[in-house]
């Protein structure tokens, strides 16, 4: 029974963790394209953004020591923190331990982005947008149930919420930076008025 | 004038270039930021009382390109 | 107006460059730079010329605490304000004098490297001092010319200091200002062409030699730009001489102008009720709520709507703004439209009422000083042709015959 409570908890961990991973994309795709009501503020998108991330730390933490505790899979620490060192299904695996360690320096770097500085901060953030589509692709090979058709069906959900997102973010169009220079150049006056002579 | 001035915890400071007109810095420091016609930041007061610290040290952390700035009254 | 002159002494302006014998016979040998040039410069209460008027003394103080022989010299040459001209003037008939203030600048401050930061469309301005730096033979401190980028905010000081460092000639945010960390990073002092043309000539005459013309409390000369009247063009005055002298000498008949723009597109307009009895100094231009800025003298025909002009500035200014900050871009952009529509008499209600708003909103937020000036040029106009701007914002025109076409 142990055992089984081992894989059932490294199983529902996971997917707990890919759910929670896909709404902080969602949420950090929204935050960009800036949207809000009366009742949404723009700093609850990037506030849950942020802790749901922080959420999601926990049960990964879960999803990954139950996996290696349980004696069924024979994973060991290092088939848990070396990528592809793994004799499970080394391949789907070890996407699944390079999502874990882009998502962790995301959340490290967020922790301490105002000693950081914004540009490293924004570098790490930009590579580490390949942590979803990892842990997407970790959980469709790696995971026993990942032909059920109520596991196909969360994928599903969570692609599909993810690119309607994406979709979004593309059709909201330029940042207010990307307008500046558009909203200056629009200027019809381009010669100084009143000015005599010439300029040599 | 001594009293204000030590029951002040900092100044806060807004890049102007760097600011792109979020606006979550007004949400979360209404008394001292308000948002212009464009959605960019006016600070009301540049100093920070020490009842609004907190929210002020919020506020600078929640700005998603590190605008806002507090820096500190010696 | 008539004294004997300085900065406009010698040969005459715009037949080309005064020669280094010629300059050496007329002048005298450049006294060696000696610290002491410092406090002469502070006794003398010689303020910059650039616009901002700044006292010289001072900024050079500034400079001299924190150098460590490693601060570096930025001659001003942009001349970015499309009414000025003084600065392209000196540098194309008196660069010599330009060199001479440079050299004294390194020498006093410790500099290694000296940049003339020249327009790029300054052309006759560059081939001078091309020239005299060849004339010059070996200097002490190296000397380089630099060409402006052709924008208004390029002559901005930080701007300056940003494009020789990178090329870019955006204004950047300050602290730190260019005398404490500028060119490389080190010590910068950026200084206006005439300001240094001043230091050439009070280095060798002494303070009380500057300060023996002036009719106030500012003492000196300076050179203003006339436009709008029929012998415009660059005039040496006594700080102090009043509007309405210069309208005469420059042909203004009385009753051809009703308004004059000072200091330059940043500056302040004043009615000819206002103007003319206001002495040129940068006090008493502040008093009448106006300023002196970068000696532009601007008459408005009598034929020309304040409204229209002041909108078809604007528009200009929006056009300049360098496109950093968003109460800049924008906010420029909504005076600009607004004016705008009230000179072509299609504004809608409440349109003054926008305008006062979004002044009191602008001002203070952008990395520089460029939408300040714009909105003070602004309020200036609104305070002196408040009647028009009404009668514009009820649709019905002002009392000045040419009312602005809806702009191509």
């Amino acid at each position: 029974m142990s055992d089984q409570l081992l894989w059932f908890a490294s199983r529902g961990s996971g997917i707990v963790s890919l759910l929670l991973l896909t709404t902080v994309t969602v949420l950090g795709l929204t935050s960009m394209v800036r949207w809000q009501r009366p009742t949404w503020p723009r700093f609850l998108t990037n506030d849950l953004h942020a802790n749901l991330a922080l959420l999601s730390v926990v049960f990964v933490g879960v999803h990954v020591t139950s996996a290696i505790l349980d004696p069924f899979t024979n994973l060991g620490i290092y088939a848990a923190t070396i990528p592809f060192a793994s004799s499970y299904r080394p391949l789907w695996v070890g996407l699944g331990v390079i999502s874990v360690y882009l998502f962790v320096a995301l959340i490290i770097t967020s922790l301490v982005r105002e000693r950081l500085g914004q540009r490293a901060w924004r570098l790490v953030h930009w590579v580490a947008y390949a942590g979803w589509p990892l842990a997407v692709v970790h959980s469709m090979g790696s995971g026993s149930d990942a032909f059920a058709p109520w596991m196909m069906g969360i994928e599903a959900l969570c692609i599909g919420v993810v690119a309607l997102a994406l979709i979004w973010r593309v059709a909201a169009g330029r940042t207010n930076r990307e307008q500046l220079p558009a909203v200056v150049g629009a200027s019809r006056r381009v010669h100084a008025p009143y000015a005599d002579g010439d300029h040599r | 004038m001594k009293r204000t001035v030590e029951r002040t915890v900092g100044l806060l400071v807004v890049d102007p270039i760097v600011c792109d007109g979020h606006g979550l810095c007004a949400e979360l420091l209404p008394e001292l930021i308000e948002i212009d016609d464009w959605g960019y930041p006016i600070l009301r007061s540049a100093a920070v009382p020490r009842e609004l610290a907190a929210y002020a040290r919020r506020a600078v952390a929640a700005c998603p390109v590190l605008a806002l700035k507090l820096t500190p009254t010696e | 107006m008539t004294f004997e002159a300085r900065l406009l002494a010698g040969p005459a302006f715009g037949a080309g460059m005064e020669p280094y014998a010629a300059h050496r016979a007329r002048l005298g040998q450049l006294p060696p730079p000696r610290p002491e040039l410092i406090d002469t410069l502070v006794a003398s209460g010689l303020l910059g010329r650039g616009g901002a008027g700044f006292p010289v003394g001072r900024k050079w103080q500034a400079v001299e605490s924190r150098s460590q022989a490693d601060a570096r010299i930025l001659v001003n040459g942009a001349e970015a304000e499309p009414l000025s001209a003084k600065d392209r003037a000196l540098m194309h008939s008196r660069p010599h004098l330009v060199l001479d203030g440079a050299l004294l600048a390194a020498g006093v401050l410790g500099a290694r490297e000296i940049v003339l930061y020249v327009g790029a469309r300054h052309i006759d301005a560059r081939r001078s001092l091309q020239r005299a730096i060849a004339e010059r033979g070996r200097l002490r401190v190296p000397v380089r010319i630099v060409l402006a980028p052709d924008a208004y905010v390029a002559g901005e000081e930080s701007a300056a200091v940003h494009f020789v460092n990178a090329g870019d000639a955006r204004p950047t945010v300050t602290p730190p200002r260019p005398f404490e960390s500028g060119i490389d990073g080190s010590p910068t002092l950026v200084q206006n062409v005439e300001s240094l043309v001043h230091v050439a000539l009070i280095a060798r005459g002494g303070d009380a030699w500057y300060r023996s013309l002036g009719r106030g409390e500012t003492r000196g000369t300076a050179l203003v730009t006339v436009s709008g009247a029929p012998y415009g063009g660059v005039r040496e005055i006594e700080l102090g001489t009043r509007v309405g002298e210069v309208a005469a000498v420059s042909g203004v008949a009385p009753g051809s102008a009703h308004a004059v723009l000072l200091g330059g597109y940043f500056g302040r307009w004043l009615t000819r009720e206002q103007a003319w009895a206001v002495p040129l100094d940068p006090q008493a231009l502040r008093a009448a709520g106006a300023t002196f800025g970068a000696g532009v003298i601007s008459f408005l025909p009598a034929d020309q709507c304040g409204v229209a002009a002041t909108a078809t500035v604007l528009e200009y200014m929006a056009a300049q703004s360098a496109a950093q900050c968003g109460p800049c871009v924008f906010g420029l952009r909504s005076i600009a439209d607004t004016t705008m529509a009230l000179a072509t008499n299609s504004a809608v209600v409440h349109d003054l009422d926008r305008l006062e708003r979004w002044t009191g909103q602008i001002n203070g937020r952008g990395a520089c000083r460029h939408p300040d000036g714009a909105v003070a040029m602004l309020m200036s106009a609104m305070a002196a042709f408040g009647p028009d701007f009404a009668s514009h914002a009820r649709g019905r025109g002002c009392e000045v015959a040419a009312a602005l076409r809806p702009a191509a």
